[in-house]
């Protein structure tokens, strides 16, 4: 086994292991930092197929992360007061479902991706994130005028969505619920790498010109990229406002796609738990930093540049070394 | 009808007052080496870009197995069977050998989206890809990985990338470039017995690899082919010596 292999297993393991004890010890602010680790972790696994494999530097993913956040605030807020979304021409009403709930943050998640990405991939370097940056604000802003949920003040949910088969106002529960869809997502992103498509996406983003000579559009192969990553990110955002019970235009800002995007540098671009390692170090800094000195951004910034200076490869690389050849 | 393989008709494009195509007309035909000369400048990348699928041209078009493909993108004219070497290696430099050569075969065959199936254990692609590493005698470093490879080495990966897509025609841009004395013959030597499988387009500089394989050579001086023939005819033309030659030979 490398020794990327065990980095992960043990982080994996530490996931399991802190709530566990949290549970024990009856500390449920620790199930729900934890729970917040692993809901960026989710939202930053999302970029690191765009921006990991395929090179996309998108400082627009708050745009999807605010997609699932408004998705299940829209649906929630309508459950909740008893109102219907529309009643013409047929009539749409709202669900505290998560499935319905994630289904609707994944499909729009999906076409606004496809959207963007459809115009912004026409550009490379700083103008592809000076149009991914626009994006997030337009609908920042968008999200701020939209009266009808909350506007500036964001809407609140006054009960967490429920799950078949799991009480989700227990924490733990609704850890274990996100949790399983991180490990689902990391199964599919370890696959994809390997996968055909993903060996064409990593050339794309290497030689786009070796890969249009063998008969692939790598506009193509990176649009399909951004599409995923941007549903990952979508389905985050949706679990995201069910943990604070809580959406507001925040989640759209481009504070937060940039926020994302240190979670996946911090981590380790292009590695498998690089994402799960820079949440976790992004959640746990906040959360001792945050105690001891309400600055604790400067440390968070003087973490980063040592990363981006010293160790190209992040958390993950500085524990584990380069990346091993695959096979 | 279908002589030709690979055909320009009147090629021309112009970089503001540059001239660097007019009107060039050439072909291609089957089981032969067309060899492309000029002094630097004469415009030989701006033909294969063009017939490649980077460049468009200003006026004429490009036809492949009596196709028009002149509105074709790159990757249209790929799978059309055009097969390309790159005069500067393009190459996944962080990917190994095989995963390269992968990559050409799953282009050629239209795999690439699939998203869960491991690439390198596709049987179909691997096999492909295997044969064409062999081929170029780069059997034994397969699982290296692409930058840990010697120039000579990324030159040969470059034509067996070209050889996964199995192509009607293959396009070379100095596939000699910086190969030793040694290289150079055994890829003269390759070459040689390509031409069989398909007929090569060939850009070089090394003229004695041009001179021992090609069939009929090309020279192209500001843009415009001032001759057309073979070896001994381009040798002995006048104004191919005064403008090309003339230091050389």
């Amino acid at each position: 086994m490398s020794r990327e292999t065990l980095f992960n297993a043990a982080l994996l393991l530490g996931l399991i292991a802190v709530p566990a004890w949290a549970v024990m010890m009856d500390e449920p602010f620790t199930i729900t930092l934890a729970t917040r680790a692993v809901i960026l972790a989710l939202a930053a696994a999302g970029l690191n197929i765009a921006l990991g494999i395929g090179g996309l530097v998108s400082l627009g993913h708050a745009v999807f992360f605010g997609i699932g956040g408004y998705a299940m605030g829209i649906l929630a807020h309508h459950a909740q007061s008893y109102t219907p979304l529309m009643e013409w021409p047929f009539l749409i009403e709202g669900t505290k479902f998560m499935p319905v709930i994630w289904l609707l943050a994944v499909v729009v998640s999906a076409v606004a991706a496809f959207l963007i990405g459809l115009m912004s991939l026409r550009t490379t370097g700083a103008y592809f994130i000076m149009i991914t940056l626009a994006f997030g604000q337009m609908f920042y802003y968008f999200a701020i005028s939209w009266s009808t949920y909350g506007g500036e003040d964001g809407m609140s949910i006054y009960i967490r969505n429920d799950f078949p088969g799991l009480n989700t106002l227990v924490p733990i529960q609704f850890y274990g619920l996100c949790l399983a869809i991180l490990v689902v997502v990391l199964i599919f992103t370890a696959r994809l790498r390997r996968s055909p498509f993903g060996l064409a996406l990593n050339a794309a983003r290497q030689v786009p010109a070796r890969v249009e000579a063998v008969g692939m559009d790598p506009m193509r192969l990176k649009l399909v990229a951004f599409v995923i990553s941007g549903v990952i990110t979508g389905l985050a955002g949706a679990l995201f406002a069910d943990l604070n019970r809580f959406v507001s235009p925040t989640m759209f800002s481009w504070q937060f796609s940039g926020e994302i995007m240190i979670l996946v540098i911090l981590g380790g671009v292009g590695r498998l738990f690089g994402p799960v390692a820079g949440a976790v170090t992004f959640v746990a800094l906040e959360h001792f930093l945050g105690g001891i000195t309400e600055f604790w951004h400067i440390f968070l910034g003087l973490i980063l540049l040592a990363v981006v200076l010293f160790a190209r490869g992040g958390i993950t690389g500085l524990v584990a070394g380069k990346e091993a050849t695959h096979d | 009808m279908t002589e030709t393989i690979l055909a320009t008709h009147g090629i021309t494009k112009s970089f503001g007052a540059l001239k660097a195509s007019n009107d060039i007309s050439i072909d291609l035909r089957p089981g032969e080496i067309h060899a492309i000369i000029g002094p630097n400048g004469a415009g030989k990348s701006t033909l294969i870009g063009q017939i490649c699928g980077s460049l468009a041209p200003d006026a004429g078009r490009v036809e492949l197995m009596g196709q028009d493909v002149t509105g074709l993108s790159t990757d249209q004219r790929a799978r059309a069977g055009l097969g390309r070497t790159f005069q500067i290696s393009a190459l996944a430099m962080e990917d190994t050998v095989l995963e390269n050569a992968i990559l050409g075969a799953m282009g050629a065959s239209g795999r690439s989206w699939r998203f869960w199936s491991a690439a390198l254990g596709d049987r179909s692609l691997r096999t492909r890809a295997e044969a064409a590493l062999e081929r170029v005698g780069l059997a034994e470093s397969m699982t290296k990985r692409c930058a840990d490879l010697s120039h000579g080495q990324r030159r040969q990966l470059e034509v067996a990338v070209a050889l996964t897509l199995a192509p009607k025609a293959f396009v070379m841009d100095e596939p000699m470039a910086g190969l030793g004395a040694e290289g150079s013959k055994n890829l003269t030597g390759f070459l040689d017995s390509l031409r069989q499988e398909a007929p090569i387009l060939l850009v070089e500089h090394d003229m004695d690899a041009v001179f021992a394989l090609a069939d009929r050579i090309s020279v192209l001086v500001y843009g415009e082919v001032i001759a057309t023939g073979s070896v001994d005819q381009i040798r002995s033309d006048p104004r191919v010596r005064e403008a090309y030659l003339g230091e050389s030979a």
